[in-house]
């Protein structure tokens, strides 16, 4: 209802089964899979990076309960690991502590525990971090190892292809079959890990749906057998870049997507519609974490048209064109 | 960049990509102000969208019309402050014997739009950027629809936040914060209107 209380609301969206607290921590395993295949393909620098990002997101949410007087051992619940898993799996293996640690400290700091905590964030705090160094470091985050598809993910590849027509791009050595390798292993892995989160219902199934029926929609929509003006197949789009990883840990974050079920369906489809106009017209080679953040940044409007428009009239499927 | 930019990339650039209030951070006044509540918030961003339309326009009709033929060129900043304050008052007037209630729902909201300076930046970088009236209109119709999203955005948004924000940063401050991450999010679309 648009006149209920704002914290209610909050914390009556976490599904039932998330309010217990070591149930968060199933989504630090369900992240697993996809980490396991990262650090086979990409090198064991993620380890590291992935726990330090772990262990200082732990110590800046615990400096943040301290400081507001509230129990340290909140800062365990999970939620912290987390934000810190997503922050430096969307990072490239390497990158300068000091990213890391600003990338952190925005997610864990600024979007998490200045909005209260946990279940009061209004955006996703791992995107929110990313995003921050991504435009500020943009050079920084730019090298991927050499080893693994020479220094360039497929997304810049295909974005920066001179005149290389898309079946060429994607057929050349560097790239596998579908999403580039090693990408296209690594997507699958983050989709087996989220169908368990999708059995255990810590993920709501429309934000899923919408995410990946929108972006193959939209790929499809475009897509024309692979010319050089051609932005990619619904398979290539599916399985490359952060897909997979967005579609089942990032836009399913109960907080920050809207509640009404009509509204998560809108959701998802918003967060696929803009990865796609991202990445095909944008400057940036992958636009996940903005399609996320300005989805949330919606989320709340498209709640409320929902929620009200479910009384009166039940049409509700021109949205979809306006954003394009 | 082309000479002459195409009225879709036009109407895209102004609407998302270097959106007035998140990109260029002009009107933020109502932006701050208004936004408490959504439907103060939605009638100051429709009653903006049609002055701003509206004063668009006149200006490149006083410019090209009045100022450039007698060489004026430099007045022009006193000559549009006037144009949107005539525009806001027969818009008032208008408004007051044609529909009375929308004229109650505007309310105190039309005379403020006198002094929302995104009104006063379209019409000047219109001119500095030598569009045609016709691209003048696009890119004002842009920039109006891009400060009505994000000013019902950002008013549901506000709704949202939670009593469990730190003492410090309840109100004023964690308002700017999320528009600030708000404006990161648009970030996203650079690029798109090439």
């Amino acid at each position: 209802m648009p006149g209920a209380n704002p914290t209610d609301l909050a914390t009556a969206t976490l599904p039932p089964k998330a309010r217990s607290a070591h149930l968060l921590w199933w989504v630090n395993l369900a992240l697993l899979p996809g980490i396991a295949v990262m650090v086979f393909t990409l090198g064991t620098a993620y380890l590291w990076q992935l726990a330090i990002a772990g262990a200082l997101a732990v110590s800046i949410e615990s400096a943040c309960l301290l400081a507001r007087g509230q129990s340290v051992r909140l800062a365990l619940d999970g939620s912290a690991v987390v934000t810190a898993l997503l922050i430096g799996i969307s990072l490239p293996p390497g990158v300068s502590l000091w990213v890391l640690s600003l990338a952190v400290l925005g997610g864990v700091g600024l979007a998490k525990q200045l909005f209260g905590g946990l279940g009061h964030n209004l955006f996703n705090p791992a995107m929110v971090g990313y995003a921050l160094v991504l435009v500020s470091f943009p050079a920084e985050l730019a090298v991927w190892p050499a080893d693994a598809i020479t220094g360039a993910t497929p997304l810049d590849i295909i974005s920066h292809r001179q005149s290389q027509t898309f079946t060429e791009a994607v057929s050349s050595e560097q790239f596998g079959n579908w999403g580039g390798l090693p990408w296209q292993w690594i997507n699958l892995a983050f989709l087996a890990g989220g169908c368990v989160l999708l059995v255990l219902r810590l993920a709501r199934w429309r934000v899923v749906a919408g995410v990946l029926l929108a972006l193959g929609a939209a790929a499809a929509l475009t897509y024309d057998a692979g010319s050089s003006l051609s932005n990619g197949s619904p398979l290539y789009h599916w399985f490359t870049g952060a897909t997979m990883l967005t579609a089942f840990f990032v836009a399913t974050d109960p907080v920050t997507h809207p509640q009404s079920t009509r509204g998560q369906w809108l959701f998802g489809a918003l967060v696929g519609l803009l990865i796609f106009v991202i990445r095909a017209y944008g400057s940036y080679p992958d636009g996940a974490a903005f399609a996320v953040l300005l989805a949330n940044a919606a989320a709340p409007s498209l709640d409320h048209w929902t929620l009200t428009k479910t009384k009166d009239e039940p049409e509700a499927e021109d949205k979809h064109e306006d954003v394009a | 960049m082309a000479a002459e930019p195409n009225s879709l990339l036009l109407l895209l650039s102004a609407l998302l990509v270097n959106n007035f209030v998140l990109a260029q951070f002009l009107g933020l006044c109502p932006f701050m102000g208004v936004t408490a509540r959504r439907d103060t918030a939605t009638a100051m961003a429709f009653a903006t969208t049609f002055v701003l339309t509206l004063s668009a326009g006149l200006s490149y009709l006083l410019y090209h019309g009045l100022l450039v033929p007698f060489g004026l060129g430099y007045l022009n900043i006193i000559v549009f402050i006037v144009a949107i304050a005539g525009v806001v008052q027969f818009t008032e007037l208008y408004l007051r014997h044609a529909s009375p209630l929308l004229h109650q729902v505007l309310g105190i909201y039309l005379p403020l739009i006198t002094t929302n300076c995104a009104v006063l930046a379209v019409a000047l970088l219109a001119v500095q950027q030598e569009l045609s009236l016709w691209q003048t209109l696009v890119f004002a119709a842009g920039a109006a629809l891009g400060f009505v999203l994000v000013m019902i955005m950002f008013a549901a948004l506000r709704e949202r936040l939670s009593a469990q924000v730190p003492r410090a940063f309840q109100g004023a401050p964690i308002a700017l914060i999320s528009a600030g991450i708000m404006a990161l999010g648009f970030m996203g679309f650079a690029g798109i209107d090439t």
